[in-house]
């Protein structure tokens, strides 16, 4: 992937497929640690499943053909001196609260960190492709805070889509503007 | 600053569009956004597909949609295009800058850009 918010949209599109109903996007830059969660309310993991993407010599022993969006993000993490965990809770034993966390750390002054890329990109997508599913993004860094919940869109939106184009133009906006609070 | 109020007028200029639209989306453009694709380049395909749909007024015929992994994961970025009555139309190794082509000849016009298409690549 050529930068952060490429593996984030990828990391993401799991989550929808895996029914959640809320997926949250949270990035938090700290000094020169950057954290990378997706948090989902999805059917979560099968331990079995878990430890095929969790441990990097689980796919050898097998046959089953295994993705690449989770080693990618793995491999991205720990190439600046970083890591990759995932916690899951299937919903067969888990009910109650089902659901999936990834996440990565950065070491951003690393000469292989990725660039971090075009955020505001990446959640207009997931919107655009998935506007029945919420989202919740939240970039913090030392100097700002970016959010955006989808819930509170579609409270004032009702049955109007969010992917109807002016909602996505409008949903750019919003973001920018809250990246570049001067201009306005 | 965009404001919730800003939302909101455009929630109220779409509720009176939405009964022109119904049932009048003949064209379909489906992006592959698996992780093949999504590494190939496919986010800037599909923002060019919405963006250009949109500015050629084609809003009520066509629609922009995302799928997983279409399987030919050798020539991501991939985009079908699906229209009833006819076959699907596979654009393979796409760019944002192919786009225009397709929405003006194909979306619009009605005739397909071979020279993207599946068939005119080496195999
Ligand atoms: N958030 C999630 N919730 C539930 N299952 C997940 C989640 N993320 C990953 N998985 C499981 O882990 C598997 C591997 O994920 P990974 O992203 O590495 O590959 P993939 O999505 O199958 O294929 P691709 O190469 O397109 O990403 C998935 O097929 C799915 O079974
Ligand atoms: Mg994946």
């Amino acid at each position: 992937m050529k930068d952060l918010s490429l593996n984030l949209l990828d990391i993401a599109e799991n989550s929808v497929k895996a029914g959640a109903t809320l997926t949250q996007l949270l990035l938090t830059q700290e000094g020169d640690i950057l954290t990378f969660q997706v948090v989902d309310d999805g059917c979560g993991m099968t331990e079995e499943i878990l430890r095929g993407v969790t441990d990097p010599f689980y796919t050898t022993r097998t046959t089953r053909k295994v993705g690449m969006g989770l080693p990618l993000l793995r491999m991205a993490a720990e190439q600046t001196g970083g890591t990759m965990e995932v916690e899951s809770r299937h919903r067969d034993a888990h009910p109650d609260n089902h659901g999936t966390v990834v996440t990565a750390v950065f070491h951003t002054d690393h000469i292989d960190c990725p660039p971090v890329g075009d955020l505001v990109a990446t959640v207009t997508t997931l919107i655009q492709g998935h506007p029945d599913a919420d989202f919740y993004f939240r970039h913090t860094t030392d100097t700002v805070q970016v959010e955006l919940d989808t819930r509170d869109l579609r409270a004032v939106l009702g049955d109007v889509s969010l992917a109807e184009y002016e909602v996505l133009q409008w949903i750019t906006g919003f973001l920018q503007d809250q990246y570049n609070p001067q201009e306005t | 600053m965009k404001s919730l109020a800003e939302l909101q007028a455009i929630k109220e200029k779409m509720q009176g569009k939405v009964a022109l639209r119904e049932g009048s989306g003949d064209k379909r453009v489906v992006v592959g956004m698996a992780t093949c694709g999504i590494a190939a380049g496919a986010r800037p395909v599909l923002n060019a597909f919405v963006e250009q749909v949109n500015a050629a007024g084609l809003t009520a015929s066509v629609t922009v949609t995302q799928t997983g992994c279409i399987g030919i994961c050798q020539f991501e970025p991939v985009v079908e295009v699906f229209e009833a009555g006819k076959e699907k139309v596979t654009y393979v190794k796409m760019t944002a800058d192919k786009v225009a082509r397709i929405v003006e000849e194909h979306l619009k016009g009605g005739k397909p850009v071979a020279e993207y298409t599946i068939g005119y690549t080496e195999l």
